[in-house]
């Protein structure tokens, strides 16, 4: 076997457990009989041993800092998503309050045209929605941007809202009995500003939450 | 751990810098040493180390992640190592000390068969000579010799670090052994 070349050749194999059996045996055998070999094979391993046993160097204290600092800026949207998980009794009343007001303001924003609720027997003039005397309205009643005049009766809550009711009788026909005022079997609301709507639709909430069910009179 | 690394790294894809404080937390020592290492002296092994880090992040995008980070990341800083030894090379002075190291020139960089190893070592902690004779042995050779033996990878992951063969490894390591055989078999 040629030391300098095929014996040196396989004990970089054997350093790298890439012999096979049989090259393993040759190298066995030649190391035996060759103290050159021997020696060359020894100061092999030691000098693997001498580089794995340098000390660990460990990075400056700041290192982590300073990279950090020197990173391009992150999205927005991720700073508030982790904001949010930080976070989540804040963000789940954040979210409540951007429900409530959404909702009520779309509500509010149906604006300009006379909204009646469903029911018949109402007579409806212009602007000015009227229960005609002798008639009895069923359920509630509501009126959205617009007068309300009863002369008949109503069976059930009324809520009038962005208008006005038309307390007095000042018909045509004049007649003092038939100015006797309308009838309502229950609450009567009248809503005028965003203030009082907001208002009334907190009450709402408010009572279907806690189920209280009072009745207050606003106008 | 990288189960973790997987799902930082998904984190940070998606656009979170904190995730990344993470995984700049668990490599930083090694990616440091690493530089160290390679480039010899602490200054410049900080500067790599960080522009690392930075450039995986810049980079994420381009990670497949089938693939080990921790060789995609060795590979950054080692491409980013020798681009610094080749630049430096013009604008060092032979005799100039070289920053971090007490009293070395870029005399004792160069193999030279002049010297006797037994004069080096006097004088000498055996753990700085061995540093140094690491840090003289030319780039290619060095770079394997440090993942194969301080890193600890196995061949095949250097040769995907590298992205050379892995008969390409193997001859470098043998080579990188026999240099460094020559120089510390006196101590």
């Amino acid at each position: 076997m040629n030391c300098s070349n095929e014996a040196v050749e396989l004990m970089h194999k054997y350093l790298d457990h890439d012999l096979t059996k049989e090259e393993e045996q040759k190298l066995r055998i030649h190391l035996e009989d060759c103290e050159a070999c021997q020696k060359h094979f020894h100061e092999l391993e030691r000098t693997i041993k001498l580089i794995q046993n340098t000390e660990q160097i460990k990075a400056p204290a700041d290192f982590k800092d300073n990279v950090m600092q020197n990173l391009p800026a992150e999205k927005k949207s991720v700073k508030y998503t982790r904001w949010f998980k930080a976070h989540p009794v804040l963000t789940a009343a954040a979210i409540f309050f951007i429900f409530m007001f959404s909702g009520m303001f779309s509500t509010w924003d149906q604006n300009g045209e006379l909204v009646v609720s469903k029911q018949e027997n109402l007579e409806i003039r212009g602007d000015t929605v009227i229960v005609p005397e002798g008639v009895t309205v069923d359920g509630d009643l509501v009126v959205k941007n617009g007068n309300l005049r009863i002369d008949g009766t109503v069976d059930g809550d009324v809520r009038l809202i962005n208008g006005e009711l038309i307390e007095e009788e000042d018909t045509i026909e004049g007649s003092g009995l038939m100015a006797s005022a309308g009838e309502v079997n229950g609450d009567l609301q009248q809503v005028d500003q965003m203030f009082e709507w907001l208002w009334l639709h907190l009450k709402d909430l408010f009572k279907n939450i806690f189920s209280l069910g009072y009745i207050q009179l606003i106008g | 751990m990288d189960l973790i690394t997987k799902e930082k790294i998904k984190q940070v894809k998606r656009g979170d810098q904190s995730a990344f404080a993470d995984i700049v937390s668990f490599y930083q020592h090694k990616i440091y040493q690493h530089c160290y290492r390679m480039l010899g002296n602490r200054h410049e092994a900080e500067d790599i180390g960080q522009e690392t880090f930075i450039r995986a992040y810049i980079n994420i995008h381009s990670f497949d992640d089938k693939r080990k980070f921790s060789t995609w990341l060795y590979r950054i800083a080692t491409n980013l190592t020798i681009d610094r030894i080749r630049k430096r090379k013009p604008d060092y002075y032979l005799d100039a000390e070289i920053r971090g190291t007490d009293g070395l020139n870029m005399y004792s960089q160069l193999a030279t068969d002049s010297r006797l190893p037994e004069e080096e070592v006097q004088g000498m902690e055996l753990q700085d000579y061995i540093n140094q004779e690491i840090a003289g042995l030319p780039p290619k050779y060095r770079s394997v010799i440090i993942l194969r033996y301080l890193e600890e990878f196995s061949l095949q992951e250097i040769s995907d670090i590298l992205d050379i063969p892995l008969g390409t490894v193997k001859t470098r390591i043998h080579r990188g052994r026999e240099a460094l055989r020559k120089k510390l078999r006196h101590v």
